[in-house]
């Protein structure tokens, strides 16, 4: 839009200018900056208040719920992760864990037992010999951490979804929850459970899970963040009851899918 | 000095109509939300070609788990703002009065003024080469930056976002790269804000 300038005659707009800006300048340049350094003083004096309060923490909590049904909306049951070629395969693969890798869980395989319970119609437990003979395949997919990094590894398992149907499970159910020989747990959204690619992993790179990946078994979703990933898993749970996880329930996002 | 300046100095259109200035001014505190718990991710796996870390004492939010949930929270106001000021800026006509046209050798011929400290800044209302070039680039940087993030966060559901910008690993450094640019117009942009304080007493007053 063009400036409208009115002329008076016999006055020079451009002296006219001048002289109003000499004298105007000075007293609303120092309001300028004293205000300026107001809001800045505010923002200092008290920035930490503001982002330490119990208020902050709870309207931060409200919006990852919020975030959490954004992501199960977004989540396309039939939308699968993208798959690699072997030469993809990031090696060696990066472990990770919130221990060092001499204190990741030794399990016994001869005196493993998975627990099944929850809302299942067949709650025997299930020894690794039994595990084995389901039905497997393998997937070359992308492992993408919290921190930000990402790997490519090869998983080889059974799907989940057989399992939970093999079990007789209520899929109406909300959760799966999963707890690990160490004590680590985490829950998931039934959506995930069924996804084609979430497995009941046995084998890393064709061989048997290593203690450090997660020996006797970890439950690969490709969709989910590694840390929804959880090994050495020893029981798991189907529930209408949100049992939270190990980094839920340190303020990570619950839902935390990819 | 005659009594007829003052009514004139006072008819003065507004620079600023008050949606630029309300976008404006939300955007800024986006801005600093997500640039902040940005660096504190960042730090939790800095890229592989960089290795530094920005110093904890500038990031937002104390650790991971809280610099996420910052960042993830922000995004929203960011994106909903953004959305509300580009397409204001673009229903309006603002854009296209403001910023274009941009010639190759008034940007040459501004930058060499700015260099030598003589760009002429007298008429807030209009831009000059550097600044249409400056303001078009950062509304570019703002797009490129949410669509990276959007591209990072849903590598898998938007999969073709994340394919477009070369693959996961690379929207990460695209996202770093956007960041970068914003934070560099940041710098000139306060700086000069700082020196001719009537274009920020514009942006608060509108005039």
């Amino acid at each position: 839009m063009p400036r409208i300038r009115k002329t008076i005659p016999g006055v020079d707009p451009r002296l006219l200018m001048k002289d109003a800006a000499k004298l105007l300048p000075d007293p609303s340049r120092r309001l300028f900056l004293r205000g300026a350094a107001g809001v800045g003083a505010i923002t200092m004096l008290t920035g930490c208040d503001i982002i330490d309060s119990n208020a902050a923490d709870d309207a931060l909590m409200m919006m990852s719920r919020f975030n959490d049904r954004v992501q199960a909306l977004l989540f396309n049951p039939n939308t699968l992760a993208p798959t690699y070629a072997e030469r993809d395969i990031t090696r060696p693969f990066p472990f990770n864990a919130y221990y060092a890798p001499d204190d990741a869980p030794e399990v016994d395989g001869e005196t493993y037992r998975l627990e099944v319970g929850g809302l299942v119609d067949e709650k025997k437990p299930w020894t690794l010999k039994e595990l084995y003979a389901l039905p497997q395949e393998k997937q070359i997919t992308r492992h993408v951490c919290v921190e930000g990094w990402s790997a490519i590894g090869s998983w080889t398992g059974a799907r989940l979804s057989d399992f939970l149907k093999r079990v007789g499970a209520d899929t109406r159910a909300k959760y799966v929850w999963f707890q690990c020989a160490e004590g680590y747990s985490t829950t998931i959204d039934m959506p995930t459970a069924l996804h084609a690619q979430t497995q009941m992993t046995f084998r890393f790179a064709d061989e048997i899970l290593p203690r450090s990946y997660g020996f006797p078994m970890k439950i690969r979703m490709p969709t989910k963040l590694g840390f929804k990933n959880p090994k050495h898993v020893i029981a798991m749970h189907v529930t209408n009851k949100d049992l939270g996880g190990y980094w839920e329930d340190r303020g990570y996002n619950w839902f935390s899918g990819l | 000095m005659s009594a007829e300046a003052v009514p004139m100095s006072r008819t003065k259109v507004t620079i600023h109509p008050l949606w630029v200035r309300i976008t404006h001014w939300i955007n800024a505190l986006a801005m600093v939300l997500m640039i902040g718990s940005g660096w504190q991710i960042y730090d939790a796996s800095p890229l592989p070609l960089f290795q530094f870390e920005f110093p904890t004492s500038i990031t937002l939010g104390g650790d991971l788990p809280t610099g996420l949930a910052w960042h993830f929270a922000a995004m929203w106001l960011l994106a909903a703002n953004g959305i509300v000021y580009v397409g204001l800026g673009l229903a309006s006509g603002r854009f296209r009065a403001k910023l274009f046209p941009i010639r190759g050798r008034e940007i040459l011929a501004d930058v060499a003024a700015a260099l030598r400290g003589r760009l002429a800044h007298d008429d807030l209302a209009v831009y000059n080469a550097v600044q249409k070039l400056l303001y078009l680039g950062v509304i570019l940087a703002g797009v490129v930056i949410v669509l990276s993030g959007l591209s990072i966060w849903k590598p898998i559901q938007l999969q073709w976002l994340t394919a477009l910008f070369g693959g996961y690993d690379a929207a990460r450094y695209v996202h770093f790269f956007a960041m970068s640019a914003i934070v560099l117009f940041l710098v000139v942009h306060v700086v000069v804000a700082l020196l001719v304080p009537k274009s920020l007493r514009a942006m608060i007053i509108g005039r």
